[in-house]
């Protein structure tokens, strides 16, 4: 699991109806320190988080399928929890 | 998944026969702030996405699951066209 800034919310009329119903946020995979890491993705939302906050993404599609309660949808990511703080010894 | 533009098609007589009728389209990732990122690459479309318009895609095995049952060889895959997106 990765560690992301949800930066932004996506709208899309047509989709795959697997997609129904789901929210999709743009998230911004960041470092420990909060820098920008790769590019920005689309993840869809299973535990109602929102813009700003920092979340816990899953980027495997077995888990993203299991997060959205749906098995075989064509999703890549998904935030599967809100973070509230990471505490780094050392 | 990650938003794209579509900037092509692409056309292949010979190919793999689970591959017949599905669209190719060739594809820039872009980032929240719309602009380009990364390299261009070819995904198989299940949603009726064309040329100009931003769309999301799935990369990995799961490119292939809209067409459940028959196993694409695909590794990118169209599954939705955006209509607006919203930063901040």
């Amino acid at each position: 699991m990765q560690i992301a800034r949800v930066v932004g919310t996506v709208v899309a009329t047509q989709k795959h109806g697997s997609f129904e119903g789901a929210k999709l946020l743009l998230v911004q995979p960041v470092a420990l320190d909060d820098t920008p890491r790769g590019p920005t993705l689309l993840a869809v939302d299973s535990v109602g988080a929102g813009v700003t906050e920092r979340v816990l993404i899953v980027q495997e599609g077995r888990a993203a399928g299991e997060a959205l309660g749906r098995k075989g949808a064509p999703v890549d990511a998904a935030i599967v929890g809100i973070i509230d703080s990471v505490d780094v010894q050392e | 998944m990650q938003m794209a533009r579509v900037i092509g098609d692409v056309v292949a007589t010979r190919k793999d026969d689970t591959l017949q009728g599905i669209k190719l389209l060739l594809i820039q990732p872009i980032g929240a702030d719309g602009l380009s990122a990364g390299r261009t690459l070819v995904a198989v479309d299940s949603v009726g996405a064309g040329v100009g318009e931003t769309v999301f895609f799935v990369r990995g095995k799961e490119a292939s699951f809209p067409f459940h049952p028959t196993e694409v060889p695909a590794d990118a895959g169209i599954v939705g066209i955006v209509d607006h997106w919203h930063v901040g």
